[in-house]
């Protein structure tokens, strides 16, 4: 919508950004986030250099290559790399995993190397050494030397302690078994003897060893339900399923013997949701992305046994990468310290060297002619001077507060007991006390200026539940009777007329039960049938009962609503999926599914009835629904007024929508489905488009809205924070209505509160920019900023900004992309020169746009930002870090809160529920 | 809320903390509020306690001047065996009631030195075995002489005693001096004379120091300290044990003597014209160092000491003058109306 403006003039009043627009994606922002940072993962770039120059080129994305059931292959020469001087090792590791440190003989000195990087312990030892030399020494050597000794015994001991943990951890690791093909038969052997190209089979309920390809499993399909606790913590199980080809020939266990296939990946890396590859097999190539993938550390769950392909295995898989060294965080109190220590180990230098030189002046007037302490050397009154300031720095080196460091840790180690113990921060409901994860962060809690929150999950329950509905222009939800008349008093719906309802859902609008058991309108039917087949939901069928298994709660909440309407979901396999509609099972065949990530903000399934015909269901967010309707659709606008009222209302809303398609358009459309999907490179981008393709011209069927409760407490605690003048700012990807009604019903903004929405603030920022450029060109030198209030101070202000204005405002443009081809081939030296000038200006501009932008949202009580996606949430954080220098908050739990939450040195707070006292673990991490 | 949150909490035994006083941080603590009254009052009568303890402390220093004849004759070492006497006269305004004590004062003499200090054998001391006890302690280079035979006392410490003798003597009329009686035994601490000194067991004193020397600049053997009284000879000299016990700063005085209470000076010093008899032994003045006699009774608080006064005065001083300050700080806040607001 903005993409054809040049980022040089950014200030055009004639195009605003629109606020119903989401941002563009997430990865047009990712340059400049990730900018500061070194190249990513340069070893996995030495790695692929290496590879390349050793083979004929390959794609870079696709150097890793495995095949199955041949050792040998990982043999060769151009697998090898240059580990230690000119010995040669193969690239793919075996699956012995190793996390000690220390074996019998590296432990002592490895240990003690360890310790002496510490500054107080080389400290004692640097003092130590100096008291051996008895003409400086002043305090007998054991001062020093047993207190050290003493805290070298007690780490060392608690090292090796932790050391022997991890070597039995190891060894129980490496030594659980589960079965290898070896020599076409399929043998029990230890995990650590599996190597890459490996085919294994694993049980129900085991872990699975290493990273693999999942080839086959006992369910239809070969379908694999795995748990992902260990890895990202979710307890939902998640499915895996193989592909087609390997399903059907991969069964038996010779033709798993016999299974050369070979696959090209790309090179071992830390992301667990993505994964390409290619499976060439039987001449023929297919398409391999994360959802084919077991990852180790995963647990194989309702599924008998399943087999597979090892593709990573030990150092290589994707948990091992991930668990990185842990980084050591400063916090202010520790910097400070630093700064302590360092100024009073310089004072005690320099005192010492004063204490020297007064030394050698009395030596020189009295001591020298003082009889009475001869002491039997000759030395020469300066040379007196100068052992003594050893010996001063020696008698002085308590002075040195050293131990400070082992007391703050003491202090910290108490107080995360204490956080531990707090009965205020138990939530009896899960039975959960608090638990402090890090001890490293404590006091910051205490000096946070700057809160940063998500709202689902934080500020709400994210306990969904389905509420009201839009269906064709007609709203349902308010309490009505069969005829369609308003009652006063709220009456709950009988749902006991259909088998499969659960007897949770609270719904008062009899008017909507009529409407869909006597199938008047087409539509309504249609509507939850929709609800019924679009989504990736999981069924989990055990003892009768029906178990969703959802990805997100939203999703739950509308196939729980679909099934109590009537319209159960009942078993789903790879290409079909069996509903109940009105208690007749019709089983559909699904032909793709169009799948749902934060920048399509939409998912699609296209099925074929029973009667042949082929239809396209699609639901999602209202402005991505909006901009691909059908130009006819009646009910648009009934709909979009429906949709304001909903998100006044609070409530989560999702447009619904429908298309028929034709065969032909469906098999040409197939086609290049297929190929997107076998793409070897930029697959996500690929078939983005393709889906982008068949994703229009969709007729409206309603709009859902979703009630997200809001958390006991939370206007309390934000009157208390406020109080304690903590700035609270809400990032939301919600509507702007939606995420201001939030912001009423939680009391962060009051009738009192003037609110400042993206165009004043823009505004008032360029004025300010102006203004400021123009002091800066009358006067060169003056960098000083102008520090007058954006408002006059008083009134209560609120900020709602949404993520279009926010690019918008922060200089984050599209158009770097498009221009940077040419900013890399400058014609003449003078070009190149006016455009480093170009270039150094913009970023000038930018920098003091962003400052400025801090500082008049830091004059607001509260910001809200909605429709933000993860990546400017990590922005908005990075800003305030940046500008403010402030210790800052983020809470979220959800997925899309994981890149502001790893946003540099801000403290973590995992919670589910942390308001006030009432509140589960809130994980300080 | 409160009281359904701790029922909860009481019910469920499993994650859920302990409500005991220290897991809640509800240990009884003193939290004083300190407010501007109980400060001020506080640092004013602390500051003028201070100041009377000084006031009353500062007393009378009696000193003795230098000989200058004899000050020159110990500038150089080789007159170390030549005798020198010594006469101060001096006059007491008022009678000296009471408990008297003589002692000698010294100026500038570091006492104090890191070396000087550690130099002396403890073990030697309490009378054991001279050689093993020598060969671990710092005596150096005061342990033998060349020839090998141990220093009894070794160190520093001991080499460097006080050895004046001073006598007092009191003119009953202008011509005739009578010697004010004194007594040299019974001034030590009872622990040092008992417990921390001790001589070598022999079956007499010389014996006991057989094979040892006196340190190089006595005059005498330790065996011949007191010639006079065995139980104040050698180690357990009090003169002796006195000088051991080394001072903290290069300015201090050692009791010498203290009176004795018998005929005129029953009551303690009467008034009238005074005569110190000094041999003067101690040399002082290579090291722009003096000497001093001081005479001086005893106050309830003890002996008469400058450095006490000095630092009671001072912190007196400085603890009123904070007094003021922040009483000042205090009355100029206080008009302002936001003060401790929000």
């Amino acid at each position: 919508m903005h993409s054809d403006r040049d980022s040089e003039t950014t200030f055009d009043e004639d195009s605003q950004p629109n606020d119903e627009v989401m941002p563009y994606s997430d990865d047009e922002t990712e340059d400049e986030l990730e900018s500061p940072l070194p190249a990513v993962e340069p070893e996995q770039n030495r790695i692929n250099t290496e590879a390349e120059e050793s083979r004929e080129p390959v794609k870079k994305d696709c150097s890793w290559q495995v095949k199955a059931n041949d050792r040998n292959f990982h043999e060769q020469p151009q697998f090898k790399k240059t580990t230690f001087l000119c010995f040669k090792k193969s690239k793919y590791a075996g699956n012995a995993i190793k996390t000690y440190k220390y074996n019998a003989i590296t432990f002592l000195p490895l240990n003690l190397l360890e310790q002496f990087k510490r500054v107080a312990n080389f400290y004692f030892l640097v003092l130590l050494i100096l008291q051996t030399i008895p003409q400086i020494t002043t305090l007998s050597w054991y001062t020093t030397l047993v207190p050290l000794l003493l805290v070298l015994g007690i780490t060392a001991i608690k090292d090796l302690v932790d050391d022997i943990a991890r070597h039995r951890m190891d060894n129980e690791i490496n030594n659980r078994t589960c079965d290898v093909i070896r020599d076409g038969r399929f043998k029990t052997a230890k995990w650590k003897d599996i190597q890459v190209g490996d085919v294994i089979r694993l049980e129900k309920n085991a872990f699975v060893p290493a990273d693999i390809l999942l080839l086959s499993s006992s369910e239809p399909n070969s379908l694999c339900y795995v748990e992902t606790a260990e890895l990202d913590g979710e307890t939902n199980l998640k499915f895996k399923m193989s592909l087609e080809v390997t399903d059907r020939y991969l069964q038996e266990e010779s033709a798993m013997a016999e299974f050369d296939g070979l696959i090209e990946c790309e090179e071992p890396n830390n992301r667990l949701d993505k994964f390409t590859g290619t499976l060439f097999w039987r001449s023929r190539t297919y398409p391999l992305d994360a959802d084919k993938i077991l990852l180790r550390g995963c647990k194989i769950r309702n599924t008998d046994f399943c087999h597979g392909v090892v593709i990573f295995a030990g150092g290589d898989t994707k948990i091992m990468k991930n668990s990185g060294k842990t980084r050591f965080k400063r916090t202010k109190i520790d910097s400070l310290m630093n700064y302590m220590v360092y100024t009073i180990f310089i004072v005690l230098i320099l005192l010492s060297a004063g204490l020297a030189i007064g030394h050698t002046y009395w030596e020189q007037q009295i001591g020298n002619t003082s009889w009475y302490l001869y002491d039997g050397e000759d030395y020469s009154p300066p040379y007196r001077g100068f052992l003594n300031f050893w010996g001063y720095i020696i008698v002085l080196n308590t002075m040195v507060p050293i131990s400070l460091y082992v007391s703050v840790e003491v202090i910290r180690l108490g107080q995360s007991y204490f956080i531990n113990w707090d009965l205020q921060m138990y939530y009896p409901e899960k039975d959960t006390p608090a638990k402090a994860r890090t001890t490293t962060l404590n006091e910051q809690l205490g000096q946070i200026h700057y809160i940063f929150s998500d709202k689902t999950g934080t500020l709400t329950q994210n306990i969904m539940a389905f509420k009201k509905c839009c269906i064709n222009g007609q709203t349902y939800g308010e309490s009505r009777d069969g005829s369609g008349q308003h009652q006063n008093h709220e009456e709950q719906v009988d749902f006991s007329w259909n088998m499969y309802a659960d007897g949770k859902l609270a719904f008062c609008d009899h008017y909507l039960i009529e409407q869909i058991r006597c199938g008047k309108e087409t539509e309504v039917r249609q509507f939850f049938f929709l609800l019924a087949i679009c989504h990736t939901v999981m069924v989990d069928a055990s003892d009768g009962q029906l178990n969703y298994q959802a990805a997100s709660p939203d999703e739950g909440a509308l196939v729980t609503a679909a099934r109590n309407f009537g319209f159960a979901f009942l078993s789903r396999t790879q290409n079909t999926i069996t509903i109940s509609e009105m208690g007749i099972e019709k089983t559909y065949d699904v032909l793709a599914i169009l799948d749902f990530n934060s920048d399509r903000k939409r998912m699609s399934v296209i099925v074929r009835e029973p009667d042949g015909n082929i239809k396209l269901y699609c639901k999602g967010a209202d402005t991505v629904i909006y901009e691909r309707l059908h130009p006819v659709n009646p009910q648009r606008q009934v709909t979009q007024d429906t949709l304001d009222i909903f998100a006044n209302e609070t409530l989560r809303t999702l447009c619904l929508c429908y298309k028929d398609i034709s065969h032909g358009e469906y098999e040409a459309w197939n086609k290049k489905f297929m190929e997107a999907s076998v793409a070897a490179s930029n697959r996500d981008e690929a078939l983005d488009k393709v889906y982008e393709e068949i994703e229009k011209n969709l007729i409206l069927l309603g709009a859902t809205a979703i009630e997200d409760k809001l958390q006991d407490g939370v206007p309390e605690t934000i009157s208390k924070l406020a109080k304690a003048d903590i700035k609270i700012w809400v990032l939301t990807g919600d509507k702007k209505e939606t995420a201001e009604n939030i912001g009423f019903s939680c009391e962060l903004l009051t009738d009192e509160t003037t609110i400042c929405y993206g165009e004043d603030i823009s505004a008032l920022l360029q004025t300010r920019l102006e203004n400021q450029n123009n002091k800066a060109g009358s006067n060169i030198n003056s960098s000083q900023r102008t520090n007058e209030p954006f408002f006059q101070s008083g009134r209560n202000r609120a900020l709602i900004i949404t993520g279009s204005w926010l690019n918008e405002i922060l200089l984050e443009k599209k158009k770097k992309k498009k221009k940077l081809p040419k900013l890399k081939f400058p014609r003449t030296a003078e070009e190149k020169e006016k455009q480093i000038q170009s270039k150094r200006r913009a970023d000038a501009n930018k920098e003091q746009q962003q400052r400025n932008f801090v500082d008049l949202a830091c004059e607001c009580s509260a910001v809200i930002c909605c429709r933000v996606t993860p990546k400017q949430k990590a922005m908005v954080v990075e800003l305030v870090k940046k500008y403010k220098k402030a210790i800052t908050l983020a809470i979220g739990d959800g997925a899309n809160d994981v890149n502001m939450i790893k946003s540099k040195s801000s403290i973590k707070l995992y919670c589910c529920l942390f308001w006030t006292r009432r509140h589960a673990s809130s994980h300080v991490k | 809320m409160k009281n359904k949150n701790s029922q909860g909490a009481q019910e469920c035994p499993s994650r859920c903390p302990d409500n005991s006083a220290f897991k809640q941080q509800k240990l009884p603590a003193w939290k004083p509020k300190l407010a501007a009254p109980t400060v001020l009052s506080s640092f004013f009568t602390i500051g003028l306690f201070c100041l009377l303890m000084g006031i009353c402390l500062i007393l009378y220093i009696n000193y003795s001047d230098i000989c200058l004849n004899c000050s020159k004759l110990r500038e150089n070492s080789s007159n170390w065996d030549k005798e020198c006497n010594c006469t101060v006269h001096f006059t007491l305004q008022e009678n000296m009631l009471g408990n008297v004590f003589m002692y000698y004062r010294l100026q500038n003499f570091y006492q104090n030195h890191r070396r000087y200090v550690l130099s002396r054998s403890d073990a030697q001391l309490l009378g054991q075995d001279v050689n093993v006890s020598i060969q671990n302690s710092s005596c150096e280079p005061f342990t033998t002489y060349p020839n090998g035979t141990p220093v009894a006392p070794c160190g520093a410490i001991a080499n460097s005693m006080f050895n004046d003798s001073i006598q007092l003597f009191y003119y009953l009329n202008s011509s005739t001096a009578i010697e004010v009686p004194l007594l040299k035994s019974g001034n030590s601490w009872w622990s040092d004379k008992n417990v921390k000194f001790r001589n070598p067991t022999s079956y007499n004193l010389s014996s006991a120091f057989a094979g040892t020397t006196r340190p190089p600049y006595w005059q005498k053997p330790a065996y011949l300290l007191d010639e006079e009284d065995e139980r104040n000879n050698g180690y357990i000299n009090d003169d002796f044990i006195i000088w051991m016990r080394v001072s903290a700063f290069p300015t201090f005085r050692n009791l010498y003597r203290r009176l004795s209470h018998t005929n005129q000076f029953a009551d303690g010093l009467p008034a009238g014209n005074y005569t110190f008899h000094i041999t003067y032994n101690f040399p002082v003045t290579k090291f722009k160092g003096q000497k001093q006699v001081v005479l001086s009774t005893i106050t309830w608080s003890g002996g008469s000491n400058l450095f006490l006064g000095i630092a009671y005065t001072v912190s007196g001083a400085v603890i009123v003058l904070a007094g003021f300050i922040i009483t000042a700080i205090h009355l100029k806040l206080r008009k302002k109306k936001t003060y401790f607001q929000r």
